[in-house]
């Protein structure tokens, strides 16, 4: 195919991008520099307001941080499962691929208020915990950082699983036994031949589940309740709350910018590995 | 460099069973220190099953797997001390060559400057010191291979499993390749498994060769005696090439005994056959194994050339017997040879030691 005519094809999504992605982008940066709210003359004094002041930066950290936190849980969980589904019989693994991917299938309203069931003061785990004697008191999972974890965590999985699983049953098998055969056990072939050569899927699962969990607005409000304030209700407050779109528009900005240096920071780490596989 | 005497490999009674499906059935096979054994057959003879039970990767339904006259059935592929090279190398494409043959000299837990010396060594081996620093996707396939088997032969494994290891080579590189290992095999004498369905380089690397088909080994024998005296006609079929006339076994005359082909012709078999008077049977006799002239011969079949094909070193001379059925004859080609003509009446008899063979049908 000429390049012309590949050009030509790729007019429809580009079209598409300008319309729904770059135009509104150019609003929202447009916006973030309105003095008040009604426009006016062009400022940057909404980025300094936010920069300024330490109760701002310290819920971007959080943010930031949160969706490491998440991050690690997932792949923690997330490596293993997609570990089993890769070695498994084929007729299993298309049992295990669905059960991985159901929680996509599910409302994302539906799904956080059966978490909030579950984790309550006299939820379903506080019942087991307190009816095995593992403590004294209920734990306080619901409306605390740990709540939001296990739930994001659980939600993003399939963002995690399925690229980690891709790469894992694209590596052959051979490897895998020729490095038993070397005498290696299973822990050393997971840690020196499979967990490298998968890197790829990794860091992939990585910048997924990391940029789905930071701005997961129903599950951090929900769980977190009203107390624990992350970017996304941040932003929903000065927007509808304050009616402060321009600085509303200019945290946005400031988000995307933290996450997209994030995200570039992952990438650049996956294309060491890249090169190998 | 330790001792490299090699070690005793003995399969007692191995079946493997898939279900229903019986992948390898009752092998007793006792391979000899420092023997090299090729597992010959076409694919789904069970030949790499035996090789996954050997390994260790696959538990066997019955039987045992001794080395040196020890049980190893317990033990799982790591503890079993046996070195694989596999059809694609199966180099760790994230390491570099001399990571790769440290690989499992680490696991071993040897010293730095002893695993250092060692891959060293390994690389002088294998002609490939040059290339230590470099990752398996920059070398040749030739090259990829030889630091398989330097991986595999690093750590000093009891026994050594080849997997179709020449597959993936062009063919004037698998001849030297097959050289080269079968130097390194020497050299260090240790017993040595190879699984092929490469008739020629089973021949031509093997001390023994074990034709196997649909689980079971037909024959084991030296590939000479594999190749010249086959027991079964799947042998003689599937190594070499060889042309087969129905017939009907008749009376022993002299040495041999007589067969009426169903072209009508009537030969005399080799030497040792006792066939039933009267049984149907598959006779016999490779290309190379006749020869052609116009005039009269002894024991020979009469037809008449269809086809002349010159290959380079032989000529290939297509034949149609009485029947309709044909024989193909190869004759080693001299320089300033005449070709027999196409429709030229000629005469097809053995060239002694060479004889027909028959099987019962």
């Amino acid at each position: 195919m000429s390049t012309a005519s590949t050009t030509r094809l790729t007019l429809p999504l580009t079209a598409l991008f300008a319309v729904c992605f770059v135009a509104p982008l150019c609003v929202l940066v447009a916006l973030s520099l309105a003095a008040g709210p009604d426009g006016g003359v062009a400022t940057i004094g909404h980025y300094a307001a936010f920069v300024g002041d330490r109760f701002n930066a310290s819920i971007l950290f959080d943010t930031l941080w949160l969706g490491v936190k998440a991050t690690l849980v997932c792949l923690l969980f997330g490596f293993p499962v997609a570990w089993i589904c890769a070695r498994a019989h084929v007729r299993w693994q298309s049992v295990l691929i669905f059960l991985v991917v159901l929680p996509i299938l599910t409302s994302v309203v539906v799904r956080t208020f059966s978490w909030i069931v579950i984790l309550g003061r006299h939820g379903l785990l506080n019942q087991i915990v307190l009816g095995l004697g593992l403590a004294d008191e209920p734990l306080r999972l619901l409306y605390s950082e740990a709540g939001v974890i296990i739930v994001l965590a659980q939600v993003q999985m399939p963002l995690m699983v399925l690229p980690i699983l891709t790469v894992l049953s694209r590596i052959d098998s051979n490897l895998f036994d020729a490095s038993q055969a070397l005498g290696a056990g299973q822990w050393r072939t997971l840690w020196r031949v499979a967990v490298p050569l998968s890197m790829p899927g990794i860091i992939a699962g990585c910048i997924l589940t990391y940029a789905a969990s930071i701005t997961a607005f129903v599950t951090q409000t929900l769980i977190g309740g009203a107390r624990l304030i992350y970017m996304p209700l941040f932003i929903y407050q000065q927007a509808v709350g304050a009616n402060n779109w321009p600085f509303a528009a200019a945290i946005s900005v400031i988000f995307m910018v933290a996450v997209l240096v994030v995200v570039a920071v992952l990438n650049g780490f996956g294309r060491r590995f890249e090169k190998h596989v | 460099m330790e001792s490299r005497r090699g070690h005793e490999l003995h399969l007692a009674g191995i079946t493997q069973r898939f279900g229903d499906y019986v992948a390898v059935r009752d092998i007793d096979l006792k391979i000899g220190a420092g023997e090299l054994v090729a597992l010959l057959g076409p694919s789904g003879c069970g030949k790499s099953t035996l090789l996954r039970i050997i390994s260790g990767f696959m538990p066997q339904t019955e039987g045992k797997v001794f080395f040196d006259g020890e049980a190893v059935d317990h033990l799982p592929p790591n503890k079993r001390g046996v070195g694989i090279v596999f059809q694609n190398y199966a180099l760790f494409p994230h390491m570099t060559i001399r990571q790769n043959i440290a690989y499992g000299l680490e696991v071993q837990r040897v010293p730095a400057a002893r695993l250092k010396t060692r891959v060293d060594e390994m690389l002088d081996l294998v002609h490939m010191g040059e290339f230590a620093e470099r990752y398996p996707r920059q070398l040749s396939g030739g090259q990829q291979q030889r630091i398989a088997l330097a991986r595999c032969l690093a750590v000093d494994p009891k026994i050594l499993l080849l997997d179709e290891p020449f597959g993936a080579l062009d063919k004037n590189l698998r001849l030297d390749m097959q050289i080269e290992v079968k130097r390194l095999q020497r050299e260090y004498g240790i017993t040595t498994v190879l699984v092929t369905h490469d008739q020629e380089e089973a021949l031509s690397m093997a001390d023994r060769v074990a034709v196997m088909s649909r689980g079971r080994i037909e024959q084991i024998a030296s590939p000479t005696d594999i190749y010249d005296r086959p027991e079964t006609l799947f042998v003689n079929q599937f190594v070499g090439s060889t042309n087969v006339l129905p017939g009907i076994a008749g009376e022993m005359a002299g040495a041999g005994q007589q067969v009426t082909l169903a072209c009508g012709e009537r030969i005399a078999l080799a030497e040792g056959s006792r066939l039933a008077t009267g049984a149907q049977v598959q006779v016999s006799i490779r290309p190379e194994h006749l020869t052609l002239q116009t005039a009269p011969l002894d024991n020979a079949i009469t037809g008449v050339i269809k086809a002349v094909m010159p290959l380079g070193p032989q000529v290939l001379y297509d034949i149609a017997v009485g029947d309709g059925t044909d024989i193909k004859v190869s004759v080693p080609r001299k320089r300033g040879d005449e070709f027999l003509l196409s429709g030229t009446r000629i005469f097809a008899a053995p060239v002694p030691p060479a004889g027909y063979r028959a099987f019962p049908v």
